[in-house]
């Protein structure tokens, strides 16, 4: 197919009805309007169903009662939003059901701004709602990487039983990106939905979706149930890319937005003869500790660069495992960091100018 | 190689984020890399908008554009005195004459002025002041082809405004015209 220009918001949407969602519950928030916009005008065209709910909480209950009825859900919204939607997602995670979240970041805390930011890190990989639950986080760095993820988001929903969320910025929202729709084929080999409550026309026992479980024994086990579930998905669904690792004296992690002008700074760097590596998680859950392995071992230190104050650090820690020394550079509140200060943190760490 | 910066700035109404989505899409059309990203923002009715272009042979990093950009688009004055600053030196600024009475304070800049509004009322519409702009970007750069420019703006317009694309090929060579004058 040949290459369109659109906004990403639109392309989210676009994307989410080629990957066979026909339900999208939301409510409106800045900067990511466009995307239930969109669902709004094209949702019908496909026999789907749009409906603005009258909050972010009642959407995301929708979702939980489409998913249980084994539909192809979305809901999409920005950090104040969904902060708002964590009690139905950690209920959806409980019950487990399939859904896609769409988290278009502006800056906070409270309601904050509405310009780029990437400070619901920490709100996404450590899920905001109570309970041992994760959700599978992917950040993509562009659009065309954003609308090839989204097959992958439902697919990987539907065959974990489990809501992911698919993280841009104000940034990703807004800007328009040729994009190519691609036919792909999934990599899952997806179940029939037999769990779903889709009525049992006398003919069998009724399905029940809840998330309650007074019995400590029977919530104990669910609960391994769904580690079990969690640590599949650690083995098989991290992602991620490296770039420019060999030699690198200075290795930058940085995910969505932020990596696209660390790119640039690290070409930039290249042609001053100082070499830095790239390492940008895909999945912020599962985080991608494997492509460490990759970091040469005279690195001199591990560099975040985020647009939030430090939440990724954890990880990277977590990940290099006292390997490195790690670093933080960062902007936030709608600030997007430049090449030029992103190059300057590099400097000031290899110990100035060559 | 081409690695073009374009910021286009006007208020709302001048059809800035459309001249910016222009250059984008007849950038694609040629094969080249391209983003567009808007200002987006709390503004009201004729407030500032702006967005910014890239057009380049190499994939597309950062779409931001900090204070390197090739070309600067100016529609009018508040947009002047924002984005003067953020022309690499030796760039280009065109700036619209019809609103904006001064110069710009760069003289490291090659500036072109432009009558755009005065041009657009003698074509008879002028709401195509935009598109006179957009055609001095084309002939002082030629980053895309104004062949180019018309398909993409056919695309955008669709059947219920292709009355209209007579005017917008003409305000295209209007400003065309202009730049040649200069």
């Amino acid at each position: 197919m040949a290459k369109v220009l659109m906004k990403g918001n639109e392309a989210i949407g676009a994307a989410a009805i080629k990957a066979g969602c026909r339900y999208f519950f939301g409510y409106p928030i800045t900067p990511q309007n466009e995307l239930p916009e969109y669902m709004s005008r094209e949702m019908p065209k496909v026999g789907g169903v749009f409906l603005q709910a009258e909050s972010e909480i009642a959407a995301i209950n929708m979702v939980y009662g489409a998913a249980g009825a084994g539909a192809r859900v979305m809901t999409s919204s920005s950090s104040p939003g969904i902060a708002l939607k964590q009690e139905g997602i950690t209920y959806i995670a409980g019950a487990e059901l399939p859904c896609v979240i769409v988290n278009i970041v502006r800056g906070g805390p409270g309601l904050g701004g509405i310009q780029p930011s990437q400070s619901d890190y920490n709100q996404v990989t450590r899920g905001g709602g109570n309970g041992d639950y994760k959700l599978l986080v992917y950040a993509p760095a562009n659009l065309q990487e954003m609308v090839d993820l989204m097959q992958e988001a439902f697919d990987a929903a539907d065959f974990y039983r489990n809501p992911v969320m698919m993280v841009g910025d104000g940034m990703i929202g807004q800007m328009m990106e040729p994009i190519e729709f691609k036919d792909s084929v999934s990599r899952f080999d997806l179940p029939e939905k037999d769990w779903a409550t889709t009525g049992t026309k006398g003919q069998r026992k009724p399905n029940i979706i809840n998330s309650l479980a007074l019995d400590p024994a029977e919530l104990e086990k669910h609960n391994h149930k769904l580690q079990k579930k969690y640590d599949a998905m650690k083995e098989n669904e991290v992602r991620y890319e490296t770039y420019n690792m060999e030699n690198a004296e200075v290795v930058i992690v940085a995910y969505g937005t932020t990596s696209r002008i660390v790119r640039n700074a690290i070409n930039d760097l290249k042609e001053q003869s100082i070499n830095v590596g790239l390492i940008r998680p895909i999945t912020l859950w599962p985080f991608p500790e494997k492509a460490f392995d990759e970091v040469p071992a005279a690195c001199k230190s591990l560099l975040s660069v985020e647009m939030s104050m430090g939440q990724m650090v954890d990880d990277i820690k977590i990940a290099s495992n006292g390997r490195w020394p790690v670093s933080f550079y960062g902007r936030v509140g709608g600030m997007i960091p430049t090449p030029e200060a992103v190059m300057g943190k590099v400097k000031e760490l290899i110990g100035g100018e060559k | 190689m081409l690695n073009e910066k374009i910021i286009c700035a006007g208020f709302g109404g001048q059809g800035v984020m459309l001249m910016g989505q222009l250059i984008s899409y007849a950038g694609m059309l040629e094969g080249k890399e391209v983003s567009w990203l808007p200002s987006y923002g709390p503004e009201m009715r004729g407030g500032t908008a702006n967005c910014s272009v890239m057009v380049s042979e190499r994939p597309i990093g950062s779409p931001v554009i900090s204070d390197d950009a090739t070309t600067a688009i100016i529609m009018n004055l508040p947009s002047l005195d924002k984005f003067e600053v953020d022309v690499a030196t030796g760039g280009n600024i065109i700036i619209n004459s019809s609103l904006i009475e001064r110069k710009t304070k760069r003289d490291d800049l090659k500036a072109y002025y432009v009558p755009a509004n005065d041009i657009a009322v003698e074509l008879g519409n002028a709401r195509v002041a935009n598109m006179i702009m957009l055609g001095a970007y084309l002939e002082l750069t030629k980053v895309v082809s104004v062949e180019s420019v018309m398909t993409a703006l056919k695309k955008i317009f669709g059947e219920s405004k292709a009355h209209l694309m007579k005017i917008n090929e003409d305000a295209l060579a209007k400003g065309s015209e202009s730049i040649k004058a200069q």
